[in-house]
């Protein structure tokens, strides 16, 4: 149906494609109409008649919990491949993370120890923190020079002078390990899928699923399979960072150009040098996003996988949060972002270094000309190490030096408390009376039956049966799990945020897309917003509005408003110039040009910005569970206390499916009005 | 006439064989290309094709390169001149035909040969220049040689000899963004000849280039070969460029090839009004050479010499003297007729 429109509008003839139009639109208003008719019918009417479409009856249910439950059990306890069981293998994968792990941490944190527990002999202390810190800024110098240099000293500093070291250093230790495993599980995968078609195909369903999945969800099997501890940690963290990883380097490789390919045909490489001497390094640049996206996303994963037993700045974020101690909670949360910055900025200038030549001659020169910041490092290395010895302030930053915002955090919060409660209250209790509660009541009484055959509905108009197929099918499989009632709430609060997020980001995006300089800082303030790790957003929010559903839906909002910001402000900014020009020669006046040319025009992007704040949001709800929501977040959240798989992973699922239909609805609206506008050849994917 | 017809005929039948050879080579695309049949006498109709639901790319090629010549493929792009070097090096698999590299078919080559051929026997540089963006110009020129498994030191010492062969000299440590466009392609170029290749391709060597450098570079690329007498496949849109390098030009047009022949052929025998079309802007004193203009018997002792294969364009200024007639002569220094002033006169005046 709408192929033929299609054709006829891409057609020269205009009158035919306008006629074919007007058909298709009064057809598809018929269609609506009888839709809703129905749906209004099935929803006032319906309920004594056909209880089944509100209510699935027990019996009908599947039972999906257990069968996941009793799954795991087996794998838990039977499953053997002949020589060894199942978890004996998992247990080994584990122990092949853990050893890289321990090293790491006895450099930067415990030391090298002999022996376990508290029978440890410390044979050698940790790096000192001076070296740890010259490290880093070597690194930085010889990335992106001095600027880089005194900022990642800046941030590394930071976390010494503010007692986080110890913390800071077992964060950065499991990420260490945790970033190379992700990086290149990340990159083979890319490269499988690149090679196979039929391995791509089968991977992009599960990639769907693993990065719309909330990773309390698998916490559970994983701490079934690996055990409590560091490890888990960072195999969850893994997990976490891998599909955004195979995406970057499947899309990397196949940007590199046909000529790459050729070159290597040519000079007759086999089939390993193709990859690794030609299509990698070609791709190099790509591959550097993923880096460090997984950087980025690893940094997320902290506080989450503290839950597993990280230890680390997470767990310290995770106490502090549990005894509503805001003061720690913010230093811990803070020294968290300063460590992404840090790395940030870093892999960003490591990504960004190109290759400068050398002057000749170069080579014949000694060893400190040559690899100057190798031997620089060692050095430091070395000097700290015996100076440490004798002077303990080297080997360990003084606590006498060590300062704290101790209580401000919370005297801000105790002093807006007493001198606002009445107002906050006021403003709280008004949104909750007039509107989370009527949008909440109000959807918990829809029919599951007929929002299913709505959704259906939508998603026929907008991208095709199979589109149609999938949304039902996906809806369906929430309602016959029976998570039914507890999705409708995720959907309150996630869609209740999401409104309120893009009415503050939306405009605020506009506003920026002109003005340069405010574009910079509003820029800056949703970077920051974006390194920050989701449960530093709810420490203020839960001091000041206590728990519930209003604290959750202000925590999802902050969190969720940068990409309508972003993406209304670059869509905005990347309107064709010309047509801008055309409206101004036309004589529009400024809101006239806003309305009718510049939005018009960016509204397939704004579209993708909404979806992108619909999926954060998802992500955020989930974390909100702990204040006390009751929706599916709540659910995985109980499972993980319980340690009940199936139960999880079920509520997980739903979740899942709630974002994939959003994602793939609004993703074939903003298809459809790009291909109205015949923005088509600037279609680049959503980021 | 006649004499460049004897001409051409005595040196046909001298004309060393084939270096490589294509024959009824199809390269189709689309549905049904592997069952479209290929013999019918109207096969290669385009509406023929249309209605089988497949593009004809490469249809029914048949040509001869001969060793040390430069063979151009000139056509204008979706002519599907660069689809047929890629099917002459296989980098394309044609959908019919035989290609024979020193008489073995390519086709019929298992992978591994294939990668041994590429390996030893040919080199190719291409339009946008293809380096490696992590590799210095050292690194990239000695590539392929790298890929074959050849010792550092060896594989260096060739690379250096290439660079300085191209005029690099003092770039080696360089990176490609380091460099202009005409420097990376002359890496390109030296990264081609690294492994001594038998066979040449240069796919539109010079097209990504300004035309002051694309001068310069042809310029460079006639030095070249005069001194390693390659056989040569070059590809190129650009039909002045094409007769100022071509030994033999092949004229493609829709996929098939409209007619071959040494650049005076062209001109003078346009086969059909297509290639009629691109010769009309061409200066005949640029194309016909001092052998197929001149006349039997000997020029009047100390007449000022040319070689036969010099264009008459470049063998006019040698009457400023005075002379009457020169001496043509071979390119090993034997005498083989006169030209005379009139006759040059003659084709200056045409244009």
């Amino acid at each position: 149906m709408s192929e033929t429109a299609g054709l006829s509008r891409s057609a020269v003839a205009p009158v035919v494609s306008v006629r074919a139009d007007g058909g298709e639109g009064r057809r598809w208003q018929a269609i609506w109409g009888v839709g809703l008719v129905a749906f209004v019918l099935l929803w006032q009417f319906g309920k004594p008649y056909a209880g089944w479409a509100f209510d699935i009856p027990r019996p009908w249910r599947i039972p999906m919990q257990r069968w996941i439950g009793d799954a795991m059990r087996w794998l838990v306890e039977d499953a053997s491949f002949g020589l060894f069981t199942f978890t004996e293998f998992t247990r080994f994968l584990a122990g092949m993370v853990e050893a890289p792990y321990r090293l790491v941490l006895g450099l930067l944190s415990t030391g090298i120890l002999d022996g376990r527990g508290s029978a440890a002999v410390q044979l050698l202390p940790p790096l000192s923190w001076i070296a740890v810190i010259g490290i880093a800024m070597l690194m930085g110098h010889f990335a992106g020079g001095r600027r880089l240099a005194l900022l990642v000293g800046g941030c590394f500093a930071f976390l010494a002078v503010f007692g986080q070291w110890t913390s800071a250093m077992v964060t950065l230790a499991s990420i260490l390990i945790a970033v190379p495993i992700g990086v290149v599980g990340g990159l083979l995968l890319g490269l499988a899928a690149f090679r196979w078609r039929t391995f791509e195909r089968l991977l992009r369903p599960v990639l769907d699923l693993m990065q719309t999945v909330p990773v309390f969800a698998y916490l559970v099997p994983i701490l079934f399979l690996f055990g409590f501890g560091p490890t888990s940690a960072i195999v969850a963290t893994i997990i976490y960072a891998l599909p955004p990883m195979t995406r970057i380097s499947l899309l990397a490789l196949r940007a590199v150009p046909e000529e790459a390919h050729e070159l290597g045909r040519m000079t007759g490489c086999s089939r390993r040098q193709m990859t690794w001497r030609i299509l990698v390094p070609s791709a190099r640049p790509g591959l550097m996003v993923g880096v460090n996206q997984v950087i980025m996303l690893s940094l997320n994963m902290v506080i989450i996988a503290s839950m597993i037993g990280a230890g680390g700045l997470g767990f310290d974020v995770l106490a502090a949060l549990r005894r509503l101690d805001i003061g720690a909670g913010i230093e811990a949360g803070l020294a968290i972002v300063v460590l992404a910055i840090a790395l940030d900025r870093l892999s960003q200038a490591f990504a960004g270094r190109r290759p400068e030549h050398e002057a000749e001659g170069a080579r014949r020169k000694n060893l400190l000309a040559r690899h100057p910041y190798t031997v620089a490092g060692c050095l430091l290395v070395a000097v700290t190490a015996l100076a440490g010895l004798v002077a303990a302030p080297v080997q360990a930053y003084p606590k006498a030096l060590q300062l704290s915002t101790g209580s401000v955090g919370s005297d801000i919060v105790g002093w807006i408390n007493v001198n606002f409660f009445d107002q906050i209250e006021a403003v709280k209790n008004a949104l909750l009376l007039n509107v989370l509660v009527p949008v909440k009541r109000f959807l918990a009484g829809l029919p599951w039956l007929g929002v299913t055959g709505l959704l259906g509905l939508l998603g026929w108009r907008l991208g095709g049966w199979r589109l149609a197929l999938l949304v039902t099918v996906l809806a369906s499989l929430i309602a016959f799990t029976g998570q039914w009632e507890k999705a409708m709430v995720t959907v309150y609060l996630c869609g209740i945020s999401v409104v309120i997020a893009c009415m503050i980001g939306i405009p605020v995006g506009i506003l920026a897309s002109t003005r340069e300089r405010l574009w910079k800082a509003v820029e800056l303030v949703i970077d920051t917003l974006q390194t920050l790790p989701s449960f530093v957003y709810l420490m203020p929010a839960v001091m000041l509005f206590r728990v519930g559903d209003f604290t959750a839906m202000i925590a999802v909002v902050a969190y969720a408003v940068a990409p309508a910001i972003r993406y209304t402000a670059h869509g905005l900014r990347q309107v064709n110039p010309q047509l801008v020009e055309a409206g101004i020669v036309s004589g529009a006046t400024p809101w006239q040009l806003m309305t009718k040319v510049r939005l018009r025009l960016a509204l397939p992007e704004i579209l993708l910005g909404i979806n992108q704040t619909i999926m954060l949001a998802l992500s955020m709800l989930v974390i909100t569970a702990l204040v006390g929501t009751r929706d599916l977040g709540q659910e995985v959240y109980i499972a993980l206390t319980k340690a009940d798989t199936g139960r999880g992973l079920v509520a997980g699922l739903a979740v899942a499916f709630i974002a994939i239909i959003a994602d793939r609805l609004i993703s074939a609206a903003a298809e459809r009005s790009r291909q109205r506008l015949g923005l088509n050849d600037t279609a680049g994917g959503r980021a | 006439m006649t004499i460049s017809q004897q001409q051409s005929d005595s040196l046909a039948a001298a004309e060393p064989p084939a270096k490589l050879e294509c024959r009824s080579v199809w390269k189709l695309f689309g549905d049904g290309a592997e069952r479209y049949p290929v013999d019918g006498v109207d096969a290669a109709d385009s509406a023929r094709l249309a209605r089988a639901g497949v593009v004809g790319a490469v249809r029914n090629v048949n040509l001869g390169v001969r060793e040390g010549e430069i063979f151009v493929i000139m056509g204008l792009s979706g002519s599907g001149k660069s689809t047929l070097v890629r099917c002459l090096s296989r980098l394309v698999e044609p959908t019919h035909g035989e290609i024979l590299f020193n008489g073995e078919n390519l086709l019929a080559a298992s992978p591994k040969r294939m990668i041994e051929i590429r390996r030893h026997h040919m080199g190719m540089v291409f339009q946008h220049f293809a380096l490696l963006p992590h590799l210095t110009v050292l690194g990239n020129v000695a590539f392929p040689l790298e890929v074959q498994g050849v010792a550092r030191a060896a594989r260096e010492a060739r690379a250096r000899q290439m660079i300085s062969l191209v005029g690099l000299e003092g770039r080696e440590g360089f990176f490609p963004r380091e460099l202009s466009g005409g420097q990376q392609q002359r890496v390109g170029i030296a990264r081609s000849l690294a492994v001594e290749p038998e066979l040449w391709f240069l796919d539109e060597p010079f097209s990504a280039l300004d035309p002051l450098i694309r001068r310069e570079m042809q310029d460079e690329f006639i030095r070249l070969q005069s001194v390693l007498r390659k056989t040569i496949v070059f590809i190129t849109h650009d039909f002045d460029e094409a007769i100022r390098l071509a030994d033999r030009i092949a004229i493609m047009k829709d996929g098939a090839v409209v007619q071959v022949g040494t650049p005076e052929d062209l001109v003078l025998r346009p086969a059909d009004t297509y290639v009629a079309e691109f010769t009309r802007g061409v200066a005949r004193a640029k194309v016909i050479r001092a052998g197929s203009l001149m006349e039997a018997g000997a020029a009047p002792a100390g007449a000022p010499t040319v070689e036969d294969g010099t264009p008459i364009a470049d063998a006019a200024p040698l009457f400023a003297g005075g002379a009457q007639d020169l001496c043509v002569c071979t390119r090993d220094g034997r005498p083989i007729g006169r030209l005379s002033r009139d006759a040059v006169a003659t084709v200056m005046m045409q244009g």
